[in-house]
């Protein structure tokens, strides 16, 4: 192709190089990377991966979220403003104000954006990361049009590293000047001080006819969900006793479908058979049956039909309408909405509602032509910027209705004194959409009025345990499906799922397979206009709808551009050819898909958002179209991702047109007939499951622990990791990159920020403290530093003001008669704050705050002694030393203290340790290095893993690991154990036995304790293990006296009140089937809540203090003990008028 | 019995000795010191300032293994222990850079100080006698003669990073007059300590005692003390030709060699590595049967370098003797 185009985009690339982000990836695309230079020949077969990486370069690894709220706040918002443009006033017919244009965070007037305050102060500070949103209006002020520009209605929030973000393209200085992170992916947003993230949302594509099947009720039925910007609806056509209706929400009854299109103005029963049916026979008798019906009903005209639809909607109209205009507007705006009827012609609705008929009549007809409502094809997935963008339209709506009652109300005084200017109350009400905006984020609420939506937790605090666990959030996809159901269908794994979800990443339990992962090379599609591709369907030769007979409709292939017919062709193959051709060389944007549904005789064209695609490479004629030298070009850096998008060498499918393609996985597979070829095989998995080395030898479940566990491992979390102030954070003293490591830890840059060590283990049985998967771990390692991990943990305080002028204040230190501080101030500093680097014990203040105690009352000048001292005692089992104090203002104009508490942790019996192929263990003893087995050269083990392991969990992929990792030891270098790749196990074995050793990595050791050789040989190398943050430090927890609860006088739960051990119902059973009475008089009544009661044995109510109130008299009253919680009972059961009478007698008569 | 460890391809037999008395009814295997004394030998093959190879033949296993036992955890030598910040403005946490000062080996010999006794107050605890103190003040700044385009952090400031060298020692008491021919200085003065950059500094003073290995990693006096049982190879069945250069090439360098009728001949069974190669190969079966001479141990100490390697040696040695006549003045012992 074109040599003019590479060379142009060279010099595009060139400046490209200066952008900061692209550093990292520079070295991925450097000259020599990895041991491989440009002068080593080039194998299209193992170099096509640098597409990958070039793919990333471009894309990053959220630029979903990314480019979605990009979307949002450049082409989106202009959309909203637009379909909302007008204010127009009740009162004053002359009035108008009209918005013209909008813009986030930059003012028309100046070049540069505004500043904003940097995240990182943001998050310090618990502010919002915000932008403030311009908007130019036009509206008159008497006789005058007033244009003015630059009108702030609001902020909005913004997503990091967004291109309104100050993070976009900043290179690697800039960031550590804003104290960010170069490798944080972004993608979140940051309101009041915490991270937020908005999970990708998947449901099921809007304004797609479905079709399902209930065989047992013998059911079927076509739905279509409308969605426009106004209102959502649904539209069905069901077969009720082999008959066919519609049947929507807002019409009480189903409709016969025959009434419904004769309605539409298709009287012609014929017609309706020849659009219904075809000349299919089989179809025609179907249907035949329905025709019948409308008869009956003596329904012929188009008048008819619309009053009978007419007389079943069920309106909440105002002003009453006559059925028959009822039954237009219900065809016309509320049936198929998304359609849109212009002039009364319903001619393209009756096609719509006639191919839903149609594909009813074929799935009676043949069971097999149904839909797959769990088919990734038939799923869209909704991003932050069309959330956010639902919100800001609803807030936005709101807004002007308010400004407009406000407008009205001026309007209405009669004679004002000046002219109105309706600038002066549009700030009244801008704090609605700011506040709207933060208060939807931060607690994830979405209620949208216009669709009477109300959904929780769209949007989740981001986990910062590990970078892995921020980038898995970041790819999560979260399902509308309810989790309690007990439904396997949307959990199962699809086959179409294929490198679009990762197949491993998934959480255990209820949610497991509705929250899926996005797998590494996928893009999320935004919408595009579909007006331009109907005319260039029109132009290639596509014979228009309105122009067909309904004769000769279903002869050939219809054309569907997102689900609606627009056209038909006869040659079907050619047309989509042609397409794809216009869509390779760059005319038509990458990311719409076209494919042939040969069973429908349907061409399908989607241009809408929320698909998901990803790249392949394109093969023609049985070659591959990316040649040796394409990619030596891309490695040299002379080309870059997009212009082999450009050049027609890779191209965008999603999982529709995909299924239409015929993918080579390897060069070597291709036939004469593939149409394409896969990039790399390993981009099945995401990023998450990415981390794990040979996990195509692992047993599938493993691989998804591993996926699970990955996000609990302590590591390093961001280059900024030390700046943050979290509420919890958990660091690894001395990370380790891992000696076997994948294209995609690299690609993802895990060996730069990892989570764990590769700890050298030493496979077999020892001491019988490994059993159930412990382990043993060697104590001069721990010395060493092995496992050292630690936890920072912030304490907020805020000092408030009062309305009397009083306000919350820092005492200092109080100090004993030889001038040192009390022991409980030890660590405070004069300014009555714990000082940096001091350790705090278990009873220790380190903030010295009081409060007043005259908060509400004026102030009455005595400013002594009336402050009440209410400090922050540090309680914890352990001592932590101060790591930073943080003292600022908020937003409110309040002072805000952050404390952040450092804890060192050296590993102990009973923390948590995993490998990377979901092998998880506890610490079962530490066993001093001496007693530890060695080998000829002295080593001893890290960690000794217990051999009965591996049989029943089948991770092979670790043995392999292990021997990689020994060989890439003993040879000083890296191995990979990338999926379907990976350094082999023979070239492992070979370097083994090269240095000396065993080509099976099992060595003969020593026994620390006896000095003989062990009988077998010992499976002895470097694998890297995790520390996971369940750590005991944390669990432990006992108790002998303690804490009650209020109200029931029993025993607090939980450890974080201090609470008891529940001796629960299974416990009581066992107890009582022991017949250990005592025992449980002890446990349930006088360990927990006895209590003493005064009972009348007259009356058998409680009294007190000997005297029984109700019979007035003292004479039966008998001392016993019940549980409180009884006692309570009693008194609850009589404040509801029952009477508890307790009848005492002696068990031992006299 | 034999005194060779079998190396078989699956498993290791014949690991025990079984020269004791009862075992057999002939010969009481009583131990006996002369006989010890004529069989036992040392042979030295390399010895110098941190690390010495030599071999210690016709022990038990249970003495052999003792000595690497107290070498590594009872042999006392001398490690930071306390850590005192001044100030540290630095991006390591005090407690990572007392861990890491702590790991520092010093160049200090452990007999020139006491036990410290750890029951006294804070204030009474330390003396010049049980206590060295080291100290660290390092404050980094830019450097005004670096070259405009440099990157390097270690030439554009100073004092960008803090080696073990950087602590200082500080002679208490009568220490000006004992340690004044050998000040105590890290063994290793490269070991990087924390990275500074410009305003930040590091004030620390460090109190350093005498431990044992046991208690923490920090007071072994070896990086690692270990043995291996000297390797043998033996020929059942000549190999020649072809097939004996496979044979050669199964083992390390040095360790086979072929004759002059081209039949292969154990050259240094010693230099073998026992990766148990051969008995991969079908062709070698039955003709060779590899082992371990059990009571030939190979000793490697590697001192950390507050002791010589030789020293460590002497004193697990004694260190062993004091046990034993411990345990014979024991009452238990005299009954």
């Amino acid at each position: 192709m074109s040599q003019g185009m590479v060379k142009k985009r060279k010099t595009a690339s060139g400046v490209e190089h200066t952008h900061g982000k692209d550093e990292n990836f520079d070295e991925l695309l450097k000259p020599v990377f990895k041991g491989k230079k440009l002068t080593d020949e080039i194998n299209t077969a193992e170099d096509k991966w640098n597409l990958l990486p070039a793919f990333l370069k471009v894309k990053g690894l959220v630029k979903q979220h990314l480019d979605s709220f990009n979307y949002f706040v450049d082409d989106d918002l202009k959309k909203i403003i637009q379909a909302n443009q007008l204010i127009l006033s009740d009162v004053d017919p002359e009035f108008y104000l009209k918005y013209v244009d909008i813009r986030i965070g930059k003012k028309s007037s100046s070049s540069v954006r505004d500043y904003l305050t940097p995240p990182h102060e943001c998050r310090l500070r618990d502010m919002t990361y915000s932008a403030p949103i311009y908007v130019d209006i036009e509206y008159t002020r008497g006789r005058n049009i007033i244009m003015h520009k630059d009108v702030e209605i609001g902020r909005m929030p913004i997503m990091l590293r967004s291109n309104k973000c100050i993070l976009n393209e900043a290179d690697e200085k800039t960031m550590a000047k804003l104290n960010e992170c170069p490798l944080d992916p972004g993608g979140y947003f940051i309101v009041n001080g915490t991270e937020k993230v908005i999970l990708v949302q998947e449901q099921l594509s809007k304004n797609r006819i479905i079709v399902e099947a209930d065989p047992k009720k013998e059911i079927v039925q076509a739905s279509v969900t409308s969605s426009t910007h106004e209102r959502k609806s649904k539209t069905y056509v069901i077969t009720k006793n082999g008959k066919i209706y519609l049947k929507h929400n807002s019409i009480a009854e189903e409709i016969p479908i025959v009434v419904v299109l004769k309605a539409c103005g298709i009287i012609s029963e014929l017609e309706i058979m020849q659009l219904v049916c075809g000349n299919d026979s089989s179809y025609q008798d179907i249907f035949a049956v329905n025709l019948e019906e409308a008869s009956k009903l003596n329904i012929y005209t188009q008048q008819q039909a619309l009053e009978y639809i007419g007389a079943k909607v069920k309106t909440m109209r105002r002003q009453k309408l006559s059925t028959l205009q009822e039954g237009i507007e219900a065809i016309a705006t509320t049936v198929v909405a998304h359609l849109t009827v212009e002039a009364l012609d319903f001619r393209e609705k009756a096609l719509y509602m006639a191919m839903m008929t149609r594909r009813v009549v074929m799935a009676i007809n043949n069971p097999k032509m149904v839909d797959d409502r769990d088919y990734v094809g038939n799923k869209r997935l909704e991003l932050a910027g069309q959330l956010i963008s639902l919100l800001f339209e609803d807030l936005f709506k709101k807004f002007n209705s308010d400004f407009k009652a406000s407008i009205d109300k001026v309007l209405k005084k009669p004679n004002r004194a000046m002219e109105y200017d309706a600038l002066l109350s549009i700030n009244v009400h801008s704090n609605n959409i700011t506040s709207g905006l933060n208060r939807a984020i931060s607690t994830g609420n979405w209620s949208l009025k216009r669709f009477k939506m109300e959904r929780a937790g769209v949007t989740h605090v981001l986990s910062r345990l590990s970078y892995i666990s921020a980038l898995g959030m970041m790819t999560r996809i979260s399902s509308q499906f309810e989790k309690s159901r007990k439904v396997s269908g949307p959990r199962a794994l699809q086959p179409s799922q294929f490198g679009m979800l990762c197949t491993a990443d998934t959480p255990e339990g209820e949610a497991c397979g509705l929250v899926k992962n996005l797998a590494l090379m996928t893009h999320i599609t935004t919408d595009y206009d579909e007006q331009p591709i109907k005319k260039l369907c029109y132009i290639i030769g596509v014979e228009d709808i309105s122009m067909i007979d309904s004769a000769s409709l279903h002869l050939n292939y219809g054309i569907y551009l997102n689900g609606t017919l627009i056209g038909i062709t006869r040659f079907a193959n050619k047309f989509v050819t042609q397409f794809r051709n216009l869509r390779r060389s760059g005319k038509v944007s990458e990311f719409i898909s076209i494919h042939i549904n040969t069973h429908q005789k349907a061409v399908q064209i989607a241009t809408d958002g929320g698909r998901i695609c990803r790249p392949l490479i394109i093969v023609n004629g049985g070659k591959s179209r990316v040649t040796a030298q394409h990619l030596a070009d891309l490695m040299n850096g002379e080309l870059v991702f997009d212009d082999f998008l450009k050049l027609g060498l890779v191209e965008y499918l999603d999982v529709n047109e995909e299924n239409d393609s015929f993918i080579a996985l390897y060069e070597k597979d291709i036939s004469p007939a593939s149409t394409h070829l896969e990039i790399e095989p390993f981009t099945v998995l995401g990023a998450v499951a990415g981390l794990i080395p040979y996990p195509h030898h692992n047993q599938s479940p493993r691989n998804t622990y591993q996926c699970a566990m990955g996000k609990q491992a302590i590591g390093a979390i961001a280059y900024n990791q030390f700046k943050r102030i979290d509420t919890l954070l958990y660091l690894m003293i001395y990370p380790q990159q891992p000696m076997v490591k994948t294209k995609t830890i690299e690609l993802i840059d895990y060996d730069k920020l990892p989570a764990g060590q590769n700890a050298t283990v030493a496979v077999m049985s020892y001491s019988g403290y490994d059993i159930e998967d412990a382990l043993v771990l060697n104590k001069a390692s721990i010395d060493r530093g092995f496992g050292r991990c630690e936890t920072r943990r912030k304490t907020t305080t805020i000092l408030k003001r009062y309305p009397n002028h009083t306000q919350d204040i820092i005492g200092g230190m109080r100090v004993d008669e030889n001038g040192e501080p009390i022991w409980q101030h030890k660590s405070l500093g004069p300014d009555g704050l714990g000082e940096v680097g001091m350790k705090v014990e278990s009873g220790q203040i380190y903030i010295n705050k009081s409060i007043p105690l005259n908060s509400t009352e004026p102030f009455s000048g005595d400013a002594t002694s009336q402050f009440k001292e209410t400090p922050v005692v540090y309680r914890a089992p352990e001592a932590s030393h101060i790591d930073q104090v943080m003292m600022s203002v908020s937003d409110n104009d309040q002072a805000l203290i952050k404390v952040l508490l450092r804890q060192n942790r050296r590993p102990e019996l009973g923390d948590k340790f995993s490998s990377r192929h979901g092998q998880k263990g506890v610490c079962g003893i530490i066993v001093k290095q001496e007693d530890l087995p060695f080998n000829d050269q002295g080593i001893s083990p890290d960690i000794i893993m217990n051999p009965h392991g591996f049989p029943s969990r089948m991770t092979v992929g670790k043995m392999i690991e292990l021997i990689s990792g020994k060989a890439g030891v003993l040879n000083g270098s890296l191995e990979y154990g990338t999926c379907f790749g990976g350094s082999k196990l023979e070239d492992m074995s070979k370097i083994l036995i090269d240095q000396g050793f065993n080509y099976s990595g099992k060595d003969m050791l020593y026994s620390g304790i006896t000095g003989e050789c062990l009988q077998a040989y010992i499976f002895f190398g470097p694998i890297y293990y995790q520390k996971l943050k369940h750590m005991v430090l944390d669990k432990m927890h006992a108790r002998a006296r303690g804490p009650r609860a209020v109200l029931t006088r029993q025993p607090t739960e939980g450890r974080s009140r201090d609470g008891g051990l529940r001796l629960g119902e299974m416990e009581r059973d066992c107890v009582i089937a022991y017949g250990a009475s005592q025992l449980l008089l002890e446990r349930l009544m006088i360990s927990s809540d006895a209590f003493e009661v005064d009972v009348c044995n007259s009356c058998g109510l409680m009294g007190y203090s000997g005297w029984c109130t109700t019979c007035k008299s003292a004479e039966n009253v008998i001392k016993m003990t019940i549980p409180y919680a009884a006692k309570l009972l009693f008194q609850e059961l009589l404040s509801m008028n029952i009477a508890p009478r307790l009848k005492l007698d002696d068990i031992f008569q006299e | 019995m034999s005194n060779i460890v079998n190396i078989e391809y699956n498993r290791v037999t014949n690991t025990t000795s079984t020269d004791f008395p009862g075992f057999s009814k002939d010969g009481d295997n009583a131990w006996d010191v002369q006989k010890f004394r004529d069989n036992f030998d040392i042979n030295i093959s390399s010895i110098n300032e941190r690390d010495a190879n030599f071999d210690l033949v016709h022990i038990y296993t249970s003495l052999a293994n003792a000595f690497r036992r107290i070498m590594m955890s009872e042999v006392p030598s001398v490690a930071a222990e306390y850590v005192y910040f001044m100030n540290n403005t630095s991006v390591i946490q005090d407690e990572v850079l007392a861990h890491r000062i702590g790991l520092v080996p010093l160049k200090i010999d452990p007999d020139m100080l006491t036990w410290v006794d750890k029951t006294l107050s804070e204030e009474e605890k330390f003396t010049d006698e049980n206590t060295v103190v080291l100290s660290l003040n390092v404050k980094c700044t830019r450097n005004p003669d670096a070259p405009k385009d440099c990157t390097d952090p270690r030439i554009l400031y100073k004092n960008a990073h803090v080696y073990a060298r950087d602590l200082k020692f500080e002679p208490q008491g009568k220490q000006k007059e004992t340690f004044a021919d050998r000040p105590v200085v890290p063994c290793d003065p490269e070991i990087l300590l924390a990275k500074l950059r410009p305003g930040q500094e590091i004030s620390l003073r460090v109190h350093c005692i005498l431990g044992v290995g046991g208690d923490h990693a920090k007071f072994s006096p070896v990086s690692t003390a270990s043995y291996r049982l000297l390797p043998q190879i033996n020929i059942i069945q000549p190999i020649t030709g072809d097939s004996a250069k496979r044979f050669q090439s199964c083992f390390p360098k040095g360790v086979i060699d072929i004759n002059g009728e081209g039949e292969a001949v154990v050259a240094d069974a010693r230099k073998d590595t026992v990766s148990r190669e051969v008995l991969r190969h079908e062709e070698f079966e039955g003709k060779v049967q590899l082992g371990r001479v059990r009571d030939h141990f190979i000793f490697n100490v590697e001192s950390t370098g507050a002791m010589t390697p030789e020293e460590i040696f002497f004193k697990s040695v004694r260190i062993l003797k004091n046990k034993a006549e411990y345990l014979k003045n024991c009452p238990i012992g005299q009954s």
